[in-house]
């Protein structure tokens, strides 16, 4: 399955499952399923929830 | 009824977080200016993602009406806030009840008093439009002088600098963002932004700014003097206590809360910039969703207190990204380690305990690592 991003829905930050986010402990092709719920947007805080599918991207 | 003042970040944040768990409670907001939604931080990084004013809109009043099912006062300034009947006024002898209310008024800027007859001609931007009018005839290549080496100002440096435009930057420190960096990270930045062509006055001010034909004419304290088409203010945010404070609630730097977010007023609570909590000022993005997360609980009917983890700020100087965890102490020692401009620093108070870091260049990768060994902001 090709990777996906995930867009922050509060203030446009992307998760990238083919980056990952090294940063924050989730190495480069970390599924967004495997993110835990409890993860948090780095930008801004927003919830995991948050974040929607980016069609397309 | 519940009542938020201020559409802000952390305005539509609560009503947002409120309105996942309430949607029946009447919601209203007020704000004195458009009700339009966008994202604060976004405001100094507009040229690096090629928008203007407008162009940073995320939803507009009216869809903002519709996404949260409630009713957004725009141009609508709050003249005073009645605790006691739980009431809050606005122009025009009309007046609003509440059952709760949430007072998101955010921050102002300081204004240093400057000399001149062109003081009057100084932009500070604080929201969306203040922006619009610093960018309206605002020409590609334009001499901008930022008063003020602060986060904001860096960011400003950084945007402006990296297209096109003739940056200076004043500041009275000796480095940039003094209050968060230890000298070797804020170099590292310095230098980071000089390559952008970022003209630094440092140990510097500005003492007056005289009209000179179309330009301006800065005159600062050491002596040098500056030609500039614009002036940026950017030397910091001082919370809005003017209507809390008008109506008798408990106020210092901030507006007092409690671990609930509430006032010292009955059912009065607060979030954002506006706030002091714990003795803190909690300012930039990250504590607004921790507590808007909190609140809108609250406010729902379940108590929540806050819980602030340990919240990096991630400056946005793409020239040399830095993120920074401002340690809550104040005694300590910074320990710096790596080669310029990839530099890890670590505060430790006198027990070796670290209270706090900072990261610059390619180091900011560590992040995470870092930050999980932080204390968070609020231990209960």
């Amino acid at each position: 399955m090709p990777y996906r991003k995930y867009q922050c829905t509060n203030c446009g930050h992307i998760y990238d499952e083919a980056l990952g986010e090294p940063s924050e402990g989730l190495p480069a092709g970390t599924r967004w399923e495997d993110v835990p719920d409890t993860w948090t947007c780095p930008e801004c805080g927003a919830s995991k929830a948050d974040f929607q599918l980016l069609e397309n991207a | 009824m519940l009542v938020i003042v201020g559409t802000g970040h952390a305005g539509y944040t609560l009503a947002r977080e409120f309105r996942k768990l309430d949607k029946a409670t009447k919601l209203t907001l007020v704000t004195r200016d458009d009700g339009a939604s966008y994202y604060k931080p976004d405001l100094s990084k507009a040229f690096a993602s090629g928008k203007d004013a407008d162009g940073l809109v995320k939803a507009s009043r009216e869809q903002m009406e519709q996404e949260l099912d409630a009713r957004v006062h725009a141009w609508t300034e709050v003249t005073a806030l009645e605790p006691a009947s739980r009431r809050i006024r606005l122009p025009q002898e009309s007046t609003l009840d509440y059952s709760q209310l949430v007072l998101a008024t955010g921050a102002a800027p300081i204004r240093i008093p400057v000399g001149g007859d062109a003081a009057g001609r100084i932009f500070s931007v604080n929201n969306r439009l203040d922006y619009a009018r610093f960018r309206d005839g605002l020409a590609p290549g334009a001499r901008v002088l930022i008063v003020g080496a602060g986060l904001i100002g860096c960011e400003w440096a950084n945007d402006l600098g990296a297209h096109g435009f003739h940056v200076s930057v004043v500041d009275v420190a000796a480095w940039p963002l003094p209050r968060l960096l230890p000298e070797p990270c804020g170099r590292a930045l310095q230098d980071a932004l000089a390559g952008l062509g970022v003209a630094w006055y440092l140990k510097d001010s500005l003492k007056a700014l005289d009209a000179d034909g179309a330009a301006l004419r800065a005159t600062l304290a050491g002596g040098t003097t500056l030609e500039a088409d614009r002036v940026l203010s950017a030397v910091g945010l001082r919370a809005d206590l003017s209507l809390a404070s008008a109506a008798g609630l408990a106020c210092r730097q901030g507006i007092v809360v409690d671990a609930l977010l509430k006032t010292s007023a009955a059912d009065v609570y607060a979030l954002g910039d506006c706030i002091e909590i714990g003795g803190r000022l909690l300012p930039f993005i990250l504590p607004i969703a921790h507590a808007a997360r909190a609140l809108a609980p609250t406010l729902a009917g379940t108590p929540t207190p806050v819980q602030f983890p340990a919240m990096p700020v991630l400056v946005k100087t793409p020239a040399c990204p830095v993120v920074v965890c401002p340690p809550a102490v104040i005694e300590g020692t910074w320990q710096v380690s790596g080669q310029a401009p990839d530099l890890e620093a670590v505060f430790s108070d006198p027990a070796g305990r670290p209270q706090g870091f900072a990261l610059t260049g390619a180091a900011t990768a560590r992040r995470g690592a870092l930050t999980a060994t932080m204390p968070p902001v609020t231990p209960r």
